[in-house]
């Protein structure tokens, strides 16, 4: 506890330039216990004798004029809010006047024997003060002497509050408080507005008048589904004076799918979520499924404690579902880096060290990240307890995991029902397939299996390929994924004539599709196995496989060419795939002489594409010739094992399959049934988490250095906030229980305050990643705690969130500023008006394709390619990726499109989208030549602008008049007004005359495809409405939510 | 206060008292609209008005260098090919490095007892000041007394995108802003119709990617704006197909029209802001193709570039960060990613330098003769070195290479304040290890600011919960290389 025990100043007088300055951790507060001892009468009685130069009224010094500013100038930087050499601070008066670890330096009414004067006197290098800068001049210290032998009167309110951090107001769990009385009881439709009110009539000021509807409903419609309100949506409620009229739209918009994409979106933005993993190669990833359980979880309205939980810890539920698993990718948003040369060890941490800092700022509210290296310099957390957090993160194998939907498992369930009843068939009516069956069995117990595990004791693979030494003797390549590779592998053994080598390709959860290859699909192909004792070759012969892939027989990993594609290589047919294999090489003449001996292999790997082992263990035996691959694997021998009575029916059936596919006599049988497997359908895949049987140690890194392991931790949580639940295991379910709980001060009010902020453009605390010391005060801290409370009493009920905010006086004022408002609130902390903010990236692009009636509104799936201009590809490193636009990608919501983060989707970064490199919880709204240069020329936007223009021509009505009225509700969901429609009507005429003398450029400005404009239409006027609908799709009332 | 704070207190009060009591109350008139735009280095205060991120500021203290030309070298040119000779090499040439070097230092590719490597060029003094080359670099020799050459960088990151990404922001990990975002928000910038940082590439794309060049958590408009190197210099620059600059203009006078009424409706100064945006953009239509226009450089200038009107290329890039920072643009950067030699070294070394050696020597004349090098700091190194030690790998199809070594690698720089004529630092008889005044990364970049008129320690940035830099928490002035 003590080393926590640090402070946080209020200011109070000092000069301006500490405003921004911090207080560092040294501790002082312990040092108060000592009390002055009273201003004693000095036994040299010293007179006061005001200093020349210093103007000092009858003699009389006055600390805040006098001696305050030099303190300031001379004492502060050592002494001050940054630091506090000595364990003291001359900012703050108890700490002045009691003295550092040095005791007393001021004597009151005794200057003389004031350790002060004697320091700022001292002709020693070693004593003199300040020890920085000049020291203090003679007039400076006569000042000083006079101040101290007249009492040394220092005005409590030129003194600094000193507060200690772990009273903090975040701290401490909410505590529900009761809403304020009002005057304008009126005004109140539900608490929050109390709390607002509250404030505004405490300041004298008065709520905005509510915003028109139109208005209004195109604010609840953006902030709830991120898409504008239909022209007939805007009507329909214009024109509904039922009293329940705006609830029910709320309700409506609640209930969108929309909905469940507009704040899954917020959310990933905090998960960081990209469609790549980051780094140089930045090769993309298949995590979608992630977003579409996140939209999932937005519109079934799951709890929220439900959602961290299975966001952090899905996989560990008790019979855990696909879809609770695909929650984990929460945390896989993390980079990856594959560049050649790595240590993918060093990689693996970074991408904790990221989870961490994702961790802190989505739940927590902490910058938790800045004790990577060291305590934290403000908020009361230790290396030490950021480690033990860490702890519970760094037990993860970290697979990619098939999430076959509904339709796909149904599918897969019809093929192998079908397949188990060609199985039946065969075993019914295959005669005399018992006996043969029990034959087979007997002579599979009889196959040799004395095999000795070498264990490597040197391995490296060529372009960059790093191995993970694992406990059964086998290697895992890890980091760099290179498309071909040799590996090396030593080992030393004492075995005595060895007549063959084993290979074994093993499946791991760390390799695609659990390997045991690193390609894609989990293949390999291993073009060359060689040994090597001491210096001679040894030569190889009777290769054997369990199983090779057609065309890729294992002969060919011993047929001397190393680099070509030919080799050994293990895909079978889908859902049949990723399975355990083996290889086994006979030699021609026996190894070991019984002495030590020194073996050498080496696998080529030279097919490409990534076709390389991702993990493989090397055997010897010494057992008679010959000596061949086992055709059962480990499993098959498990269930071999058992007696056949006591083997249940799925063993006996997994048996029966090592079985048919060796009598020949059954080939066409099997034939069938591949036929039947062949059309098993393959499921895209999303990164997940999966706990590791045997946890990993946890050091701390000193200086945050991964390679100086410091102290080991057992997982834990910072003692700052609650405890973990008692006596359950430590591992990341009980860490995710542990945020949810009730007792966590942050959680609730962090995730309020993140909703708050998407409606209002600053959440009630503006720093929303930091509640720590550092971090912004709440403006309407009980409102902060009201809902916070309001939360989780309604058992973590999100949408009863939205729909308290959403139909909120508050948040239905109007948004107009008058320059009186302005001038006292310019952003809007005191909530006197409503919300008005330029709307997010992906929205913007919603709104001009919405307009433009051309919006794909089709929720979740796979990541589009929509166009991207030329050139934007090669900015990131190595071949540009394919970025194939199929027709159905053109026009998806803004947020579908593959978020590349080497290259971010231009038109989005330019309106301030995250890049998903680190967690945002709260995106930059920037104001920049290059966005209108964005919307004014992008294709895209030309593209709505068409569009829209054949929409207004078609449906906007007869004359001119009512289609700039339909344009500009198109754009805005208002009707414009009489000079706005003087503006627009002007420009068309302009626009129309110029077009009746150029039909070439007509046809060019109104048709995205001049080669085939459109038939039914004057083009002359399309074009003219394309030139008056790009700048509507261009107003700051069209990308902005009023 | 930390200049952010700064810029919002500033900003607070120069929109409270202009905005409303001036434009917002009269209407913006042409006038006031006029003088919100202008853009003059005259009485321009330190402060970021909202309005107006991109103003010019003035710096913490006079400074030596006003704009920066960063020509990045990405991929790790090989110092001991170029710059650092060490005869001791051509001794050792294919004997295993002494394991006292290696340590436990990681490499990326080799192994840690490969054969130390001799260079295959000769080095010779050139100058008045007698700085190393290899014959690799002729043209560099010719104005190596205007050039410091820095033998004793070290890094901390021997993989690329980290070490770019560390070259660039001062951390490893992505995320933080880049050093042209930092300049650019510290200063502002001069131009008013082009970004004030300006980011032209050539060869590959980077390792580091966009985060090169990013704002991290500073407001997007100090991001650098990467040029294309065909079509439209700046992304969607060109009118769409059809439209002229006078139907731009019809265009853009309407929509200033509905967004200043709508403005007098909602009094939301954002919106005067997107005026200006859309003001600038209009400009920049104009200003960016004038600027990618080399046909009105001299013959001459283009011959001693290397440069050639349509062409994509290292030297037309030179050639375009003149013209850019002629123009105001506060900070351009060159991205030449091509020196990851793990194979052939020496060949690979000498195509690029017959690519970049003239035209770095060329900018450094021409900024020279046209006065501007004394103010304009310009920048050459990539991420890391390579190693003494030869790099073979046939399974990769490599030989005769370099692996990565960010232990001692090679910079330089020339103008704006730095010491010309200086070779700093030594390294030891292999080039492995610093022996003499090692310039660590953040080191680097303390000085750059410093030039500047930074202290790197107060050019910051609040970003959650803490007072974010450059420079992290690391970083000395190198005062040996200042003039």
């Amino acid at each position: 506890m003590p080393q926590y025990f640090r402070k946080r100043i209020n200011y109070a007088g000092w000069a301006s330039d500490l405003r921004s300055s911090y207080p560092s951790m040294h501790r002082l507060g312990v040092l108060f216990l000592t009390v002055l001892c009273s201003a004693a009468a000095s036994a040299f009685g010293a007179p006061v004798v005001p200093a020349a130069g210093v103007s000092t009224s009858k003699g009389k010094v006055d600390f805040v004029r006098d001696i305050q500013p030099m303190i300031s100038g001379k004492c502060l930087s050592c002494h001050g809010p940054r630091k506090q050499e000595g364990h003291l601070r001359w900012d703050n008066k108890e700490s002045a006047l009691t003295g550092g670890e040095h005791g007393p330096n001021i004597i009151p009414g005794n200057s003389g024997k004031s350790r002060l004067i004697q320091l700022v006197t001292s002709t020693n290098d070693d004593d003199i003060m300040p020890q920085k800068g000049d020291p203090l001049t003679d007039a400076q210290v006569s000042v000083l002497r006079a101040w101290i032998d007249q009492g040394a009167n220092w005005p409590a309110s030129a003194s600094v509050e000193i507060v200690d951090p772990r009273k903090h107001w975040a701290f401490k769990a909410p505590v529900r408080p009761a809403p304020p009385s009002v005057k304008n009881k009126k005004w109140v439709r539900n608490p929050i507005d109390d709390f607002v009110l509250a404030k505004l009539e405490e300041e004298k000021l008065s709520p905005s008048p509510e915003a028109d509807r139109a208005t209004l409903l195109r604010r609840v419609s953006l902030d709830l589904t991120g898409l504008p309100p239909t022209i007939e949506e805007v009507q329909e409620f214009v024109n509904d004076r039922s009293p329940d009229a705006y609830k029910r739209q709320v309700e409506r918009l609640l209930a969108s799918p929309h909905y469940g994409e507009c704040w899954a979106r917020h959310w990933l933005d905090v998960a960081h979520y990209a469609d790549s993993n980051g780094y140089e190669k930045d090769l993309t990833r298949s995590i979608w499924p992630y977003r579409d359980w996140v939209i999932n979880a937005y519109n079934e309205n799951m709890p929220f404690d439900q959602f961290a939980i299975d966001q952090l810890a899905g996989d560990m539920l008790p019979n855990a579902t696909p879809e609770e698993k695909a929650a984990t990718g929460f945390l896989r948003n993390s980079m990856l880096n594959e560049e050649g040369g790595i240590d993918p060890e060093q990689f693996r941490i970074q991408g904790i060290i990221e989870r961490m800092d994702v961790l802190g700022k989505s739940f927590l509210g902490l910058t938790i990240n800045c004790c990577q290296c060291h305590n934290h310099k403000y908020d009361p957390i230790s290396q030490k307890e950021y480690y033990q957090l860490f702890a519970f993160l760094n037990n993860d194998d970290e697979p990619a995991m098939e999430i076959p939907d509904k339709k796909t498992e149904a599918a897969r369930d019809g093929i192998r029902d079908t397949i188990a009843k060609m199985e039946d068939e065969m075993l019914t009516k295959t005669p005399g397939i018992a006996g043969k069956m029990e034959a087979w069995e007997k002579k599979m117990a009889g196959v040799k299996r004395d095999w000795t595990v070498l264990d490597p004791s040197a391995f490296y693979g060529s372009v960059g390929t790093k191995f993970n030494k694992q406990d059964d003797g086998s290697l895992l390549a890890t980091g760099s994924n290179p498309p071909f590779s040799e590996y090396s592998v030593t080992c030393k053994t004492k075995l005595k004539g060895i007549t063959a080598f084993r290979l074994e390709a093993l499946p791991d959860p760390n390799l695609p599709y659990n390997g045991p290859g690193r390609a894609e699909n989990g293949n390999f192909v291993l073009s060359e196995f060689s040994v090597q004792a001491g210096t001679n070759k040894v030569v190889l012969t009777n290769a054997t496989a369990d199983f090779s892939q057609a065309g890729f027989s294992v002969a060919a990993a011993i047929d001397g060419i190393i680099t070509n594609k030919i080799g050994w290589a293990v895909e079978d047919l889908p859902g049949r795939r990723n399975r355990y294999r083996q290889a086994v090489f006979e030699t021609v003449t026996p190894v070991g002489d019984g002495n030590e001996i020194t073996l050498k292999f080496a696998l080529n790997q030279s097919y490409g594409s990534e076709h390389t082992i991702g993990r493989f263990r090397i055997s010897a035996s010494t057992g008679d010739r010959p000596v061949q691959a086992d055709p059962l694997s480990p499993h098959g021998r498990e269930i071999l094992a058992i007696a056949r009575a006591n083997r249940t029916a799925a063993q006996e059936r997994e048996l029966f399959n090592f079985y048919r596919v060796s009598d020949p006599e059954l080939a066409e049988a099997n034939n069938k049934i591949d036929d039947e497997q062949g059309k098993w359908p393959t499921a895209p895949t999303t990164l997940v988490l999966q706990a590791r049987a045997e946890p990993r140690e946890t050091h701390i890194f000193k200086r945050g250095d991964w390679q100086k392991q410091g102290e080991l931790v057992t997982p834990g949580v910072p003692s700052i906030l609650h405890p973990l639940p008692p006596g359950q295991p430590l591992n990341r379910l009980t860490l995710a229980k542990w945020l949810v709980d009730k007792k966590n001060p942050t959680l609730a009010r962090v995730i309020v305050n993140r909703i708050w902020q998407e409606y209002f453009g600053r959440g009630i605390v503006v720093t929303s990643e930091d509640f720590g010391t550092q971090g912004d005060k709440p403006t309407h801290p009980k409102l902060l705690d009201w809902l916070a409370t309001e939360f989780m009493n309604s058992r973590w009920d999100v949408k009863h969130i939205q729909r308290l905010i959403a139909e909120s006086a508050t948040y239905r004022q109007s948004s107009v500023i008058t320059p009186q408002m302005w001038e006292r609130d310019q952003y809007n902390s005191l909530l006197a008006r409503g919300p008005r903010v330029r709307v997010d990236a992906e929205i913007i692009r919603d709104i001009a394709l919405s307009a433009g009636g051309l919006l794909d509104l089709k929720v979740g799936g796979p990541s589009v390619y929509p166009p991207i201009p030329d050139g934007v590809l090669t900015l990131g490193y190595g071949a540009p990726m394919a970025w194939k636009t199929k027709a159905d990608d053109r026009y998806r919501r803004g947020m579908y499109t593959f978020a590349k983060r080497s290259v971010p989707y231009p038109s989005l970064q330019v309106f301030d989208a995250p890049t998903g490199e680190s967690p945002c919880t709260r995106r930059i709204r920037s104001n920049t030549p290059l966005q209108a240069l964005t919307t004014l020329n992008d294709p895209v936007y030309v593209e709505a602008a068409q569009a829209m223009a054949m929409r207004v021509w078609k449906n906007g009505g007869k004359d001119e008049k009512s289609r700039i009225n339909y344009a500009f509700e198109l754009c805005t969901g208002r009707q414009p007004g009489p000079s706005e429609v003087a503006t627009i009507s002007s420009l068309l005429n302009d626009e129309s005359d110029y077009f009746e003398n150029s039909t070439v450029r007509a046809v060019k400005v109104a048709s995205h495809d001049p080669k085939n404009p459109p038939e039914d239409v004057n083009l002359h006027k399309v074009a003219a409405w394309t030139m008056v609908s790009r700048v509507l799709l261009n107003m700051d009332e069209t990308i902005t939510k009023e | 206060m930390n200049l952010n704070e700064y810029h919002r207190e500033e900003g607070k009060k120069l929109l409270t008292r202009r905005y409303f009591f001036k434009e917002c109350g009269m209407g913006l008139g042409a006038l006031a609209l006029a003088s919100l735009l202008r853009g003059t280095d005259a009485g321009a205060a330190p402060a970021v008005n909202r309005m107006d991120p991109l103003g010019p500021r003035s710096p913490q203290f006079a400074p030596k260098a006003k704009r920066v030309i960063y020509l990045f070298q990405a991929g790790g040119p090989s110092q001991l090919d170029m710059f650092n000779y060490r005869p001791a090499l051509e001794k050792y040439d294919g004997h295993p490095i002494p394991a006292e070097f290696v340590k436990n230092q990681r490499y990326a590719f080799i192994k840690p007892d490969a054969a130390l490597f001799a260079s295959q060029f000769k080095f010779a003094k050139h100058g008045r000041c007698g700085t190393v080359l290899s014959e690799v670099q002729p043209h560099l020799a010719e104005v190596v007394d205007d050039i410091a050459v820095i033998n004793s960088m070290t890094t901390v990151a021997f993989n690329h995108a980290p070490g770019q990404i560390f070259m660039n922001t001062g951390a490893t990990q992505f995320g933080r802003p880049s050093m042209g975002a930092w300049v650019t928000y510290g200063l502002g910038s001069v131009a008013r119709d082009l970004p004030g940082f300006v980011v032209l590439s050539s060869a590959g794309g980077t390792s580091g990617g966009a985060g090169n060049w990013g704002a991290g958590f500073l407001p997007t408009v100090y991001q650098g704006v990467p040029f294309r190197r065909s079509g439209d210099p700046i992304l969607y620059l060109a009118n769409p197909p059809g439209i002229t600059p006078q139907m731009q203009r019809r265009s853009l006078d309407a929509l200033k029209a509905l967004n200043q009424e709508r403005l007098d409706v909602v009094g939301d100064p954002e919106i005067s802001t997107r005026i200006n945006s859309f003001e600038m953009a209009y400009r920049m239509q104009t200003s960016a193709p004038e600027l990618m226009d080399i046909t009105k450089e001299s013959k001459e200038t283009l011959e001693m570039y290397g440069a050639e009107p349509g062409k994509s290329s290292f030297a037309n890039n030179c050639l375009l960060a003149r013209r850019l920072v002629e123009r105001g643009v506060r900070f351009v950067q060159l991205f030449h990613e091509a020196w990851d030699h793990h194979s052939d070294v020496t060949g690979n070394v000498r195509k690029e330098c017959g690519l970049t050696d003239k035209p770095c020597a060329a900018l450094i004349k021409d900024l020279k003769q046209r006065g501007l090098l004394e103010d304009t700091l310009v920048i050459w190194g990539g991420e890391f070195g390579r190693t003494p030690m030869v790099e073979t790998n046939k399974e990769a199809g490599r030989s005769m290479g370099r692996d990565h070594h960010p232990q001692a690698f090679t910079m330089w720089l020339a103008g704006g304040g730095v010491k010309p004529g200086l070779t700093l630092g030594k390294t030891d008889e292999f080039g492995f290890n610093i022996t003499e005044d090692p310039v660590p990364v953040h080191d680097l970049q303390a000085t750059i600011l410093y030039l500047l008129g930074f202290d790197h320690t107060k050019l910051t940035y609040h970003f959650q919960g803490r007072d974010f830099r450059l420079t992290d928490v690391e970083g000395e002035v190198v005062k040996k290389l200042l003039a």
